[in-house]
């Protein structure tokens, strides 16, 4: 519109769709899907030594309608599956899922018929993290990844690409 | 430390034991079904038998020898300190064990899992259900002539899932692909 060239102080302008995806980058409601021991990494980067908070994922919300991002940490079975989709379903657009780990990104060394060979047979995936299990660091990268991938969005709904922690550019 | 338990089930189950050892002081009986129940009752109830605890419960799958399959009992003695192991051969087309539920009640879960697992019936069972498999899930995958990825979706998949012996030869291809023309 020009408002800044026509000297209107106080104002900024820009497209609707890039101010609430500023918004919803820094207020990541998280709904931590927990079932192994990538949960003590989720920890140690939700405590205050890492302090994921810093980015604006500040609080973990244990009911999924309270949240917008769905972290799966560890190892998910076939047994398990429905309820991970379920659950998914559950929470309100919009939403992103982050695969912690390498059991749910791809199955991990559980190549066996128990066990999911990655959730994104599952729900769709945003971002992949690596390691068995990762470090803080690459929790830190993925939430930022995320966030970058979140201002991207222009109510795409194929949704992009998934990034992946530690690959080539997304 | 045990070999009075060896001797005193050697004398009065004799028809019953197929075999025993006690290398390494691994005290063991192998036993044939029939026997399993008055051989737990006797090492329970007996005053200096006395086994009042069931470490453990489990079974093994030897595919090619006959009989194929082995329910391994694990027993303790709390009072006197001592303990046996018990394995019971099964044969292939009859997986039948009688339950010993009544006795050490740790038995109940021990049984379900043998059973989802290796597919071997425990009669006398009060809740014979699968206990780590799902309902759907069909055949026993500890079983060895089960193909260890061979998974059982509940729900239908987005995407196939990977198979490692073809990811396996895609990767080798396309590092072929990628070596210079000679």
């Amino acid at each position: 519109m020009g408002l800044e060239d026509r000297g209107v102080d106080g104002v900024v302008t820009s497209q609707l769709g890039t101010a609430l995806n500023w918004a919803r980058k820094y207020s990541l409601f998280q709904y931590p899907f927990v079932t192994a021991c990538c949960g003590m990494e989720y920890m140690s980067a939700l405590g205050n030594r890492y302090d994921i908070s810093r980015f604006g994922a500040e609080i973990p919300r244990f009911s999924p309608r309270q949240a917008d991002l769905m972290w799966v940490v560890g190892t998910i079975n076939h047994k398990l599956a429905p309820y991970l989709a379920r659950i998914y379903d559950q929470i309100s657009d919009p939403k992103w899922v982050i695969s912690f780990g390498v059991c749910a990104s791809t199955g991990g060394f559980y190549d066996n018929y128990a066990t999911v060979q990655g959730i994104d047979k599952i729900v769709p995936v945003d971002v992949y993290i690596p390691g068995c299990p990762p470090r803080p660091e690459q929790v830190m990268d993925a939430l930022i990844l995320l966030q970058e991938k979140i201002a991207r969005e222009d109510g795409d709904p194929t949704r992009g690409n998934p990034a992946m922690v530690g690959g080539t550019s997304a | 430390m045990s070999k009075k338990v060896l001797q005193a089930l050697q004398k009065k189950f004799k028809a019953h034991i197929l075999d025993s050892h006690d290398r390494l002081g691994d005290e063991t009986v192998i036993i044939t079904a029939e026997g399993l129940r008055p051989i737990c009752e006797f090492l329970k109830s007996d005053d200096k038998m006395a086994f009042d605890f069931l470490r453990d419960l489990t079974a093994v799958d030897y595919l090619q020898r006959k009989p194929r399959f082995e329910v391994v009992y694990q027993l303790y003695s709390m009072s006197l300190k001592h303990r046996v192991r018990l394995r019971v051969v099964v044969e292939e087309g009859n997986e039948t064990v009688p339950s010993v539920c009544d006795l050490w009640r740790a038995a109940n879960w021990a049984e379900r899992e043998v059973w989802d697992m290796y597919g071997i019936r425990f009669e006398g069972h009060p809740d014979l259900r699968r206990i780590l498999m799902y309902e759907e899930f069909e055949g026993h995958p500890l079983r060895k002539d089960y193909p260890i990825q061979l998974s059982q979706p509940r729900m239908d998949l987005r995407r196939k899932e990977r198979d490692s012996v073809e990811e396996y030869r895609h990767f080798h291809l396309r590092q072929d692909d990628d070596a210079p023309a000679e």
